[in-house]
């Protein structure tokens, strides 16, 4: 905790601060991890605001506070992934969590995602999270037949049915994040890899689909998964990887009997 | 990945597939076998339980001695594969060492358990 010099730096220290503190007894008091691996938490009072969102109180820090704190974001409407963050000691995507959802208190932790390097404060290095996609064989894999005319997928049929549930994925590895398994072992793809083959493998256009099979199982792949549910609980757009990777199970174990994997 | 490298890791994941596959269907079994289990030492305590009750119900019968043979193979099964799990996941220890140490594990539980049975069925 580095708070005493940060105050000391904004020129707030000894009585000084106590009098700004009794001012402001309605500030939210804000702890911000600042390092890479190796860090503090750095402390700031920021003034609550209407519909005030996590990263609203971020954006406050930087902007008004201590133009070196690092962090990411693009869209802040939800749509972009970019803004994840530790909040209260969990995943959230912090452009639509309201303060007042994380605290009844007037105060709140924010950290970096966890399972994932530090570049620098609140920044993570998403390069793992995402070759893991790749690993995962998750990008489509046309037919060798240019020439065949279009496919017709049913919106009703079961195969459909189950790739629309799981679509909506932005990428913002709260999930990743929240996974206990990531935590113990680093080469397991995750929920939102195995989530994105669960999609692919339910194309029915797909023809990489013995590929994905071999790529999305054993330790590193769907196997290792505990249904701790985690998440599920946290991911933002209300998504079930954990259903997705149940799914994935089934098909290896079925291709393991029929002798296919 | 060239060819040459992707066969081990192939052959890696088919084991552990077939790892992930053995546990789930030594669990099925497993599950039936405690409920025998435990069904039948409700019915038998009824009227008391003492060692010659039991020794006279399991002494000679083949049966008994199959059903706790069964049990203690799928009980050598899925601990060991989960210890497995649990070790590489806390501990960090992976590889083909730790899958004999397993493997070791999982012969001397059921060595134990048929042990026991044996000494039951005698």
């Amino acid at each position: 905790m580095r708070e005493a010099s940060r105050l000391a730096q904004n020129g707030e220290g000894g009585s000084k601060h106590v009098a700004a503190a009794e001012q402001q007894t309605e500030s939210l008091r804000v702890k911000v991890w600042r390092g890479t691996q190796e860090g503090g938490f750095d402390a700031f009072e920021v003034p609550p605001s209407e519909n005030q969102t996590v990263l609203d109180v971020v954006t406050y820090i930087q902007r008004e506070l201590d133009p070196s704190l690092s962090y990411r974001f693009a869209c802040r409407v939800g749509m972009c992934g970019s803004c994840a963050m530790t909040v209260n000691g969990r995943p959230r995507w912090t452009c639509r969590t309201h303060v007042s959802k994380v605290t009844d208190g007037r105060e709140i932790t924010i950290e970096p995602l966890r399972n994932l390097p530090i570049i620098k404060d609140l920044a993570v290095d998403m390069a793992a999270f995402f070759d893991k996609w790749e690993r995962a064989k998750g990008s489509f894999t046309p037919s060798a037949d240019a020439a065949a005319d279009f496919a017709v997928v049913e919106p009703t049929s079961p195969k459909r049915r189950a790739a629309d549930e799981a679509i909506e994925c932005i990428g913002c590895a709260v999930c990743y994040s929240a996974c206990d398994v990531v935590a113990w072992n680093p080469d397991y793809l995750g929920p939102a890899a195995l989530n994105r083959a669960w999609t692919l493998v339910n194309d029915v256009r797909d023809e990489g689909q013995a590929e994905r099979l071999a790529a999305v199982s054993g330790d590193a792949g769907c196997h290792a998964c505990h249904s701790h549910q985690s998440c599920k609980t946290y991911c933002p757009k209300a998504l079930n990887p954990t259903g997705a990777i149940a799914g994935l199970k089934r098909l290896v174990a079925m291709a393991t009997l029929r002798g296919e994997l | 990945m060239s060819a040459v490298a992707a066969a081990p890791a192939r052959a890696r994941t088919r084991l552990e597939v077939r790892l992930w596959l053995a546990q789930r269907l030594s669990a099925v079994v497993l599950a039936a076998c405690i409920v025998i289990h435990i069904a039948t030492i409700v019915y038998a305590v009824r009227g008391g339980l003492s060692a010659g009750e039991i020794l006279a119900r399991t002494r000679g019968n083949a049966a008994w001695l199959g059903f706790y043979a069964v049990f203690t193979a799928a009980v050598a099964i899925h601990a060991s594969i989960g210890l497995r799990t649990i070790v590489a996941e806390t501990l960090r220890w992976r590889g083909r060492r730790f899958d004999v140490l397993a493997l070791v594990f999982a012969v001397l539980v059921f060595a134990a358990g048929l042990r026991a049975a044996i000494g039951l069925y005698r």
